[in-house]
C-alpha cells in the first residue's frame, strides 16, 4: 500500500475535533490553536497531494486506500482521489481555516464546542468527497447532518430550533430515499455482477441495469442530491437555515456541504446511471433554469441579508446543475469551477457581512445604510465579494458562468438564453443590496459601525486573491478536473457536439 | 394391560445440559421464593441481588459455551428447539435483562428507595404507605418475579411446540402483570397499567390458545415441525387453517405490540416503574419477536404466501401509526412507548422477507433496539423532580446545560432510534431494509422511509429541547446514580456505538446462526 495521504488528510481534523471534545484539563493546547493549526496542517497536506496529483494519468482515481469494513455486503472503507474531488477537498481545506479565523466571536462562551463542530464538518466534507465506496459516501452524507444541526441549534438566531429541525428533516428525507435506492442498487448489482459491491468504480464500469430499474434508482439518488444542493422546489430549508445560522456555519454549509449535492450528481449519478441521466436531463435542465431565475427573483425581494445570500446560492446551484446535465465537457468543467467560485464568493459574502451583522446583532437590510464613510474597507470587500458572486469578468465566477452557459447553449439553446437573464437579475439583487446597505443616507447609528481591522482584512484576503486568480487563470482547476470530466463523459457515452461551420460562399 | 400402556409412552429424553440456561433461571427463581420465606428482611435484598446476578451470569455462560455448532438440537422430545436463532435470542435476553436488573437494583436515585412501592398492598396515598416508606421497607418479591419472567422468555424463544409456547408465554407474562403495578410513585397510574395489561394480555393469551387448538384440529399436532408437515399434507377445509393462523397471529402480534393490537403499550409503559418499562421494551420485546419468528417461519412457513400480505399491512400500519401518534406525545415515556411500537413495525418489515437474511436482520434489529431503549429508560430514571421522574418533555428544556453528559448520551440514543449512520440504529435499519428488498417488499421499504422521517421529528425534538432551549426555572435536576445504573447506561451506549461503527462483529456472529431447526 502506498503512503496513506488521504487517510491522514481525513484524520487530522477528526483527531483535532476529538481533542476539542475531551475535557479541557487533559489537553495542553488552546482551543483556537488546535482548530487553526489542524486545519492549516490539513491544508498543507492537501497542497502536497495536489502537487503530486498526476494530471496526465487516465486513471479514474489516484492515492487509493482501502480497508474492508463490512465484507458481507462488499463494503469497504475506500478513499480515492479524482480530479473533481481534489478540487473540492482543496476548497474545503482553504475555507475551513478562514472560517475558523473569521468566526472567533461566534462561539462566544461555547467556542470550544463551535470549533469542534466546524472541524467535524471539515472531516466529513473531506470524507464525502474522497469516498469511493457508495456505502461510505452515504454514511458520511447522512452523518454530516449532525454537526450542522448542532451548529444551527446551539449558536443560531431566535428561531434556530425550528430551522435546525427543518434542516435535519430535509436532510433525512433525502438521505432515507437514497438509502432505499442504495439497497436496491446493491441487489441489482449483486444479481448482475455475481457479487455484492458498493464500489463506485465497479458500479460505474461494470453495471448495466435494465432501464426501468435505472430510472427509479436515478430518481432515488437525484432526490437526495437535489434536496442537498438544493434545487427549487426542494430549497425552502436553505433560506431558513441560513437566516438563523451564524455566518461561519452558513459558510461551511452553503460554501462546502451543499456542494455534496452537485458533486454527487457529477461523480455518482452520471457514471452509475448514464442512460437515465440522459433521459432525465432535459427535465432537470428545465428545473435548473427555473431555479436560476426563481432564486434570482426571490433574492431581490428579500429583507434579510442572509436570506438574500441563500437565494443567490439557490440561483447559482441552478447554474451548476445546468452545466452538469448539459453533457458537454465545457459545461461540466464550468460547473466544477462554479463550485469553487461559489464557495469562495459565499464565504466572502457571509463572512464580510458577518462582521457587520455581529455589530448590530441583526441582519435586516433596512437597519443599515450609508456605511461607506464609517466602514470603507468593509464596503470595498463586500463589493468585491458581491461582484464575484454575480460573475463580473475578471472573477472566477465569470469564467464558470460563461463556460456553463456556453456548454448548455451547445445543446439546449432556449434554456441557456433564458438563464442568461439571471445575469441581469444578479446585477439587480446585488447592486441594490449594496446600495441599501452601504450607500445612501447614513443610518442614525451607522457611525458606530467599526471597520475591519488589519487582522480581519488579512483573514479575508485569501478569498479575494483566489477569486481574482481563478478569474484570470482558471487553468489549474481545468487541468485537474479535465481527466475526471472526460471519464464521466465516457461513462455517459456522450461526446462534445462538434461545431457546425457553414460554408461561406463568396460571391 | 397397564404395562403395555406404560411401554407405549416413550421415556422423555431430557437434555439437561442444553436446557441449563432455562433451568438455572428456574432454579434461581425458586431459590428467590425461598429467600422470601426464610431470610430476614434486612438481608433479603442483598441475598436476592447475589442470586439474580449470579444466575444471570451462569445462564449466560451456559448459553455462550453451548451455542456452538454442536449445541444445536431439538430437545425435550422435540418440544424445545435450541438452534442458532434460539441461542442468540437467549443470550440477548440474558444480557438485556441484566441491564434491566441493574436498574431494578438501583436505590440511590430516588431518596425514598428503589423504583418499587414499599408495600404493594398499602392504599396509595394512605397513612400506612407513609409508614412503610418511612421504615424503608422494600418489596423484594420483585426479584423472584423477575427471574420467573426471564425463565419464561428463555423458553418462549426456543419453544417448538404450541403448548410449550403457551406455557412459556404465561410464565413470562404473569410476573410482568404484577411488576407493572408496583411503582413507588404515581401508584394509581401504575395499578391501572397493571390491570389493563393483565386483562388485555389474558385475552390475547386466550386467543393464542384457541388458535393453537384449531391448529391442532387441522394438523393433528402441536409441534412446529409436524404442523408444517401437516399443513402440506392435510386435506381439511382451508377455512379452519386460516382461522387457526389468524388467531395465533393475533395472539403473537398483541405481545409484540403491533398495530392494531397496540393500545395497551402506551398505558402500560407509562404506568409501570421505569426499570420494568425498560424490561418490557427490551427483553420482553426480544422474546416476543423471537417467538413470532419461530412460529411463523417454522410452523407456518409453508403458508408464507398466505400470511405475508397480512404482515405487510400490519408492518406498514405499525410503522406509520406508531410514528404519527408519537409526534403528539408530551410525555417521554409515552413517546418511547409509541417509538417502541413504531420500531416493532420496522422489525416486521424485516420479518416479512421470510428468508435467511431476514432472520439475521430481525435479530440485529432486536439487539440494537433493546440496548438503546434500555439505555434511554435508564437515563430517564436520572432526570428527576421532587415528585419522582420528570418525564414531561417540555420540562427538559435546557437539560444539556445542567448535565451535558446525560443529555449527550440521551441524544446518542435518540440519534440511534432515528437511524443516523454510525449508530446501531442505522445498522439495524439497513439490515431490515436490505432484507425486505431482497424479499421483494420494496414498496414497504418506501413506507418505512416515510415513517423514519416522521419518527425523526420526535427523536430530534428531544435533542432540540435539551440542547437548544434555555432551561426553565424549577426544572428537573439530574441525580448521580450508583454503580448499577452507571454500568447499565455505559454498556448500552457502548453497544450502540460499536454496532454502529463495526457492524461486521455482530453480522458475523449472527449470520452463522440464522437457521431454524425444524
Amino acid at each position: 500500500m502506498n503512503f496513506p495521504w488521504l487517510l491522514i488528510i481525513l484524520l487530522i481534523p477528526l483527531i483535532a475535533s476529538v481533542l476539542l471534545f475531551i475535557p479541557k484539563k487533559y489537553v495542553i493546547f488552546k482551543d483556537q490553536q488546535i482548530a487553526l493549526y489542524s486545519s492549516l496542517i490539513t491544508l498543507l497536506f492537501v497542497i502536497v497531494v495536489a502537487l503530486q496529483f498526476d494530471t496526465s494519468s487516465n486513471a479514474a482515481t489516484q492515492f487509493d486506500i482501502s480497508f474492508d469494513w463490512i465484507p458481507v455486503f462488499g463494503i469497504s472503507f475506500h478513499l480515492g482521489l479524482t480530479g473533481i474531488s481534489l478540487v473540492l477537498i482543496a476548497l474545503t481545506a482553504v475555507l475551513t481555516p478562514i472560517v475558523i479565523l473569521a468566526t472567533e466571536h461566534e462561539g462566544q462562551k461555547k467556542n470550544r464546542e463551535f470549533l469542534m463542530w466546524i472541524l467535524l464538518i471539515e472531516a466529513s466534507a473531506l470524507a464525502v468527497f474522497l469516498a469511493r465506496d457508495l456505502f461510505l459516501f452515504y454514511v458520511v452524507f447522512e452523518a454530516m447532518l449532525v454537526p450542522i444541526f448542532f451548529l444551527v441549534g446551539r449558536f443560531g438566531g431566535p428561531r434556530k430550533n425550528a430551522a435546525a429541525l427543518k434542516f435535519i428533516l430535509f436532510g433525512l428525507a433525502g438521505g432515507l430515499v437514497m438509502l432505499a435506492a442504495l439497497i436496491w442498487l446493491y441487489f441489482a448489482a449483486a444479481t448482475q455482477l455475481g457479487r455484492g459491491t458498493f464500489s463506485i468504480s465497479a458500479l460505474s464500469n461494470e453495471l448495466n441495469l435494465d432501464i426501468w430499474t435505472e430510472r427509479w434508482l436515478f430518481l432515488g439518488f437525484f432526490f437526495a442530491f437535489a434536496l442537498k444542493a438544493p434545487m427549487v422546489p426542494g430549497h425552502t430549508w436553505l433560506p431558513d437555515t441560513a437566516e438563523q445560522a451564524t455566518p461561519g456555519t452558513s459558510t461551511m454549509l452553503i460554501g462546502i456541504l451543499d456542494k455534496v449535492g452537485t458533486y454527487g450528481m457529477l461523480a455518482i449519478l452520471l457514471p452509475i446511471f448514464p442512460n437515465a441521466s440522459k433521459e432525465f436531463a432535459p427535465a432537470i435542465i428545465g428545473f435548473a433554469v427555473f431555479g436560476v431565475i426563481y432564486g434570482a427573483l426571490i433574492a431581490i425581494a428579500q429583507k434579510d441579508m442572509k436570506r438574500t445570500f441563500a437565494y443567490i446560492s439557490i440561483s447559482h446551484f441552478g447554474f451548476i446543475v445546468m452545466g452538469i446535465f448539459s453533457f458537454t465537457s465545457i459545461g461540466m468543467i464550468g460547473s466544477t469551477i462554479y463550485m469553487v467560485a461559489h464557495g469562495l464568493s459565499t464565504a466572502g459574502l457571509f463572512l464580510t457581512a458577518g462582521y457587520l451583522i455581529r455589530q448590530k446583532d441583526n441582519s435586516l437590510i433596512q437597519n443599515f445604510g450609508g456605511l461607506t464613510k464609517a466602514a470603507p474597507v468593509m464596503t470595498g470587500l463586500f463589493l468585491v465579494a458581491g461582484l464575484a458572486s454575480i460573475a463580473l469578468p475578471g472573477m472566477a465566477g465569470f469564467v464558470a458562468e460563461f463556460m456553463v452557459l456556453t456548454g448548455t447553449f451547445q445543446v439546449y439553446k432556449i434554456p441557456a438564453i433564458i438563464a442568461t437573464l439571471a445575469i441581469v437579475l444578479a446585477a439587480i439583487y446585488m447592486l441594490w443590496l449594496y446600495q441599501r446597505v452601504f450607500t445612501g443616507n447614513e443610518n442614525k447609528d451607522s457611525k458606530n459601525i467599526v471597520d475591519l481591522n488589519k487582522k480581519q482584512i488579512l483573514i479575508l484576503s485569501p478569498i479575494v486573491v483566489l477569486t481574482v486568480l481563478f478569474g484570470f487563470y482558471p487553468t489549474p482547476i481545468i487541468k485537474i478536473a479535465e481527466t475526471s470530466i472526460a471519464n464521466t463523459m465516457t461513462y455517459v457515452g456522450v461526446t462534445d457536439p462538434q461545431p457546425i461551420i457553414e460554408k461561406v460562399v463568396s460571391k | 394391560m397397564i404395562q403395555t400402556v406404560l411401554n407405549s409412552i416413550p421415556t422423555p429424553s431430557f437434555e439437561y445440559a442444553l436446557l441449563s440456561p432455562i433451568l438455572i433461571m428456574f432454579f434461581a427463581a425458586c431459590l428467590g421464593v425461598l429467600v422470601e420465606a426464610f431470610v430476614s428482611i434486612e438481608k433479603r435484598r442483598f441475598a436476592h441481588l447475589i442470586i439474580v446476578f449470579t444466575s444471570l451470569l451462569f445462564a449466560f455462560f451456559a448459553v455462550a459455551l453451548q451455542s456452538g455448532p454442536n449445541g444445536r438440537a431439538l430437545v425435550a422430545n422435540g418440544t424445545v428447539a435450541l438452534d442458532g436463532p434460539g441461542w442468540i435470542l437467549q443470550g440477548t435476553i440474558l444480557l438485556v435483562a441484566t441491564l434491566s436488573a441493574l436498574l431494578f437494583a438501583e436505590s440511590k436515585v430516588d431518596p425514598l428507595g428503589d423504583a418499587f412501592a414499599s408495600r404493594a398492598s398499602t392504599l396509595p396515598g394512605g397513612e400506612e404507605e407513609k409508614t412503610v416508606t418511612k421504615l424503608g421497607w422494600t418489596q423484594t418479591e420483585i426479584w423472584p418475579l423477575f427471574l420467573f419472567s426471564i425463565c419464561g422468555m428463555l423458553l418462549f424463544v426456543t419453544a417448538n411446540d404450541l403448548l410449550v409456547l403457551f406455557v412459556a408465554l404465561e410464565v413470562m407474562s404473569l410476573p410482568l402483570y404484577l411488576l407493572a403495578g408496583l411503582a413507588r410513585r404515581r401508584r394509581l397510574l401504575s395499578q391501572e397499567a397493571s390491570l389493563k395489561y393483565f386483562i388485555l394480555g389474558a385475552l390475547a393469551s386466550a386467543i393464542l390458545l384457541f388458535g393453537s387448538a384449531l391448529t391442532y384440529a387441522y394438523t393433528g399436532s402441536l409441534e412446529f415441525g409436524q404442523i408444517s408437515n401437516g399443513i402440506s399434507s392435510a386435506n381439511n377445509s382451508p377455512g379452519l387453517l386460516t382461522a387457526a393462523i389468524a388467531l395465533v397471529a393475533v395472539g403473537m402480534l398483541f405481545k409484540v405490540g403491533a398495530v392494531p393490537f397496540h393500545q395497551w403499550v402506551p398505558d402500560v409503559y407509562m404506568g409501570s416503574p421505569t426499570p420494568v418499562t425498560s424490561f418490557m421494551a427490551g427483553a420482553v420485546k426480544v422474546a416476543a419477536f423471537g417467538g413470532l419468528l419461530r412460529v411463523f417461519y417454522v410452523a407456518f412457513g409453508a403458508l408464507v404466501w398466505d400470511w405475508r400480505p397480512l404482515i405487510w399491512v400490519v408492518a406498514g400500519l405499525t410503522m406509520v401509526v406508531g410514528s404519527v401518534i408519537a409526534l403528539a406525545q408530551s410525555d417521554f415515556k409515552r413517546m418511547l412507548a409509541y417509538s417502541s411500537i413504531s420500531n416493532g413495525g420496522f422489525i416486521l418489515v424485516g420479518f416479512s422477507a421470510t428468508n435467511r437474511p431476514a432472520i439475521a436482520a430481525v435479530l440485529i434489529y432486536l439487539i440494537a433496539y433493546a440496548f438503546a431503549t434500555v439505555g434511554a429508560f435508564a437515563l430517564l430514571t436520572l432526570i428527576r423532580e421532587q415528585a419522582g421522574e420528570s418525564s414531561t418533555l417540555i420540562r427538559w428544556k435546557g437539560l444539556g446545560k445542567k448535565s451535558p453528559l446525560v443529555a449527550a448520551l440521551m441524544s446518542l440514543f435518540m440519534l440511534s432510534f432515528a437511524g443516523i449512520p454510525l449508530t446501531s440504529g442505522f445498522t439495524a435499519k439497513f439490515g431490515v431494509f436490505t432484507a425486505a428488498i431482497s424479499g421483494g417488499a420494496t414498496a414497504l421499504v418506501l413506507v418505512g422511509v416515510l415513517a423514519s422521517v416522521i419518527a425523526a421529528v420526535f427523536y430530534v425534538r428531544v435533542i432540540i429541547l435539551m440542547f437548544f432551549s434555555d432551561p426553565i426555572p424549577d426544572g428537573p435536576f439530574v441525580v448521580v446514580p450508583s454503580v448499577f445504573t452507571t454500568i447499565a447506561i455505559t454498556s448500552s451506549a457502548l453497544v450502540t456505538i460499536i454496532l454502529g461503527l463495526f457492524p461486521q462483529l455482530i453480522i458475523d456472529l449472527i449470520s452463522s446462526a440464522s437457521v431454524f431447526l425444524r
